[in-house]
């Protein structure tokens, strides 16, 4: 049987490529979580281990001791990726089924407004000056919220989904009965667009939750620091105590455990939400690349 | 008032769906606001700009700016630097992504392929600055986990802070690492989409494991390869600025290898405050970004018209 012979070569081959590049992907996870655990001296000592020496969790419990910083971060956070991401499916949905009704005569004109952002653009010098001295939206929540509450992709992808999935004489016969052009939308659009709404919104929330270049570009106020900046700011100075642990400056800190520690704490709601969410990835991908 | 007939179609369209164009208002407002309202300041890069006058009101002066971003010798650095590792970027996620596609569709343990392709998609969700922190994990100095294994071997711990020549290697393994679990998730999906049939009646042709995929999973792959090449090279000035900026940040010694234009545009605008510098440099990235992609989708439109993205 020669066939079944060289299935089963390839096969095994796959299994070990695959496997293999597969723990590499989670090698760096591992290796941060278990050395967050580990004491200062045996990192100083003995470096990152793959097993640590000395089981620890004093990192923990610094950062824990004073969680102000950590805590509003969070808040931040959560605040900017909650009401971010409804408002952007919001706008994004309604303008989607704009784009998708056949009776709009400007639809293809305004798809093409909103595709031209992604061929060209202003630099950043352009943006920067603009939002800050003439949107004055520096230091402020609104510009965390704004800047990356849409994705022209996102838009056309949503566009392509209902188009896709839901038929005209749906809309038509709705209207018959005597529905208006908003009602449609709010009774029969946004419940059947539910699986690609999942999809976007949680790509959306990602980039909110992801966020660290807005702040760092637009936010010099420590109380509006959302997570992935305060960790930022941990990761790329060199003296990171101040910035996290208040009243902390007369105790020897553990620098590097900490750094750790704090990484993993912001790290941790991504890989709880993980195994949930992974399929709506998935399929928001899936749908991505079916071009309409 | 008498309209022209066009204007006076136009008017009677907003009227007719008013409704509709007051729900796509939101975002269009948006996109004036920020994009279009910016788009319009890339005048700035003809300005020698001041807080004072804004963009508006700034004097003009020409190409100055232009005049000192190409003879501070930073243009063709920075442009080559982009382009190589755009280049080399786009080339081993696209080979790595189609191998690990192909390799997961021949496996037939449903747990198997579910964990790794987990494993494999993982690094996707996470931000570029908590990736810079596996870096350093990694390849700290004194603590780095594998430059202790050096140690421990007897080897001497690589610096590569202070060394460019790593990275031409270690950014493209960090940018596999980070998506070829998007990749191959694309890729699986264009396989999966290939009819079963194919296969069969070539098993039935005596074809083995090996000619199954180069004779009909990688041809029939090749409208999804072709397709997302282009758009790679539709972005092949847009370099990866979280990638270089977290990872290496304003490490002067690694400059020279790994200043791509994003980074430059920053440094010059955040850093030293050279608006000149930086809205040259952008305005240079931002129309040649657009030639490249009006160039690429007209030959696709021309080669095979399904394919062109617009």
């Amino acid at each position: 049987m020669r066939k079944a012979k060289d299935q089963i070569a390839f096969a095994a081959i796959s299994y070990f490529v695959v496997g293999i590049i597969a723990l590499f992907t989670l090698f760096p996870f591992i290796i941060l979580i278990v050395n967050s655990f580990a004491s200062e001296n045996s990192i100083i000592n003995n470096g990152y281990t793959i097993i640590p020496k000395q089981i620890s969790f004093d990192a923990y419990s610094l950062v824990f001791r004073s969680p102000e910083t950590i805590l509003r971060a969070y808040g931040v956070t959560l605040f900017i990726t909650i009401v971010g991401t409804t408002i952007s499916l919001l706008i994004a949905s309604m303008a989607a089924y704009v784009m998708y009704r056949k009776d709009v005569k400007y639809r293809n004109g305004l798809a093409f407004f909103i595709y031209f952002t992604t061929l060209f653009n202003g630099g950043l010098a352009s943006y920067y000056i603009i939002l800050s001295s003439v949107y004055h939206l520096k230091n402020t929540l609104l510009v965390l919220l704004l800047v990356p509450m849409f994705s022209a992709m996102n838009i056309l992808i949503l566009r392509n989904f209902i188009r896709g999935s839901i038929p005209d004489s749906l809309n038509e016969s709705a209207k018959i009965d005597g529905a208006g052009d908003f009602t449609i939308y709010l009774r029969i659009i946004l419940p059947l667009s539910k699986p690609a709404l999942a999809s976007i919104g949680l790509f959306t929330a990602l980039g909110y939750w992801n966020d660290w270049w807005t702040p760092m570009m637009f936010v010099e106020k420590q109380k509006l620091f959302p997570l992935q900046y305060v960790l930022y700011n941990i990761i790329s100075s060199v003296n990171i105590s101040s910035n996290v642990v208040a009243n902390a400056s007369s105790v020897v800190l553990p620098q590097e455990s900490l750094k750790l520690a704090l990484t993993v704490i912001s790290t941790v709601p991504i890989l709880l939400a993980y195994p949930f969410v992974q399929k709506y990835f998935v399929k928001g991908i899936t749908l991505g690349s079916v071009k309409g | 008032m008498k309209l022209s007939g066009k204007a006076a179609g136009f008017f009677h369209e907003i009227v007719r769906n008013k409704v509709l164009y007051i729900m796509f208002l939101p975002l269009a407002l948006f996109y004036i606001l920020f994009a279009y309202i910016p788009m319009g300041g890339i005048i700035v890069a003809f300005k020698d700009f001041n807080y004072q006058g804004g963009i508006l009101f700034s004097p003009w002066n020409g190409f100055d700016n232009f005049r000192f971003f190409f003879a501070s010798g930073k243009a063709w650095q920075v442009t080559t630097n982009t382009i190589m590792y755009n280049v080399t970027f786009l080339a081993v996620y696209t080979l790595f992504s189609i191998m690990v596609a192909i390799m997961i569709s021949e496996m037939s343990n449903k747990h198997f392929k579910k964990l790794s392709q987990s494993f494999m998609f993982l690094p996707y969700f996470i931000s570029w600055v908590v990736v810079s922190a596996f870096v350093y994990n990694l390849f700290n100095y004194d603590y780095g986990l594998i430059n202790n294994i050096l140690k421990t071997f007897g080897q001497q711990p690589v610096d590569i802070y202070s060394n460019p020549g790593y990275w031409y290697l270690l950014l493209p393994v960090m940018y596999l690492w980070k998506w070829v679990g998007f990749g191959s998730v694309l890729y699986l999906a264009a396989i999966s989409g290939i009819d079963q049939e194919c296969y069969e009646a070539a098993t039935i042709d005596g074809c083995n494991a090996f000619q199954k995929i180069t004779r009909i999973t990688i041809p029939l792959l090749k409208p999804t390869m072709i397709m997302l090449i282009l758009l790679g090279i539709g972005r092949i000035l847009r370099g990866e600025f979280d990638m270089f900026y977290n990872l290496i940040g304003n490490n002067g010694l690694l400059m020279d290898a790994t200043d791509i234009i994003d980074t430059l545009v920053f440094r010059s605008l955040m850093g030293t405050q050279d608006f000149g510098m930086a809205s040259a440099a952008g305005f240079y990235q931002s129309v040649l970004c657009f030639v490249v992609i009006m160039v690429v989708n007209s030959i696709v439109r021309k080669v095979d018209s399904e394919s062109a993205l617009f």
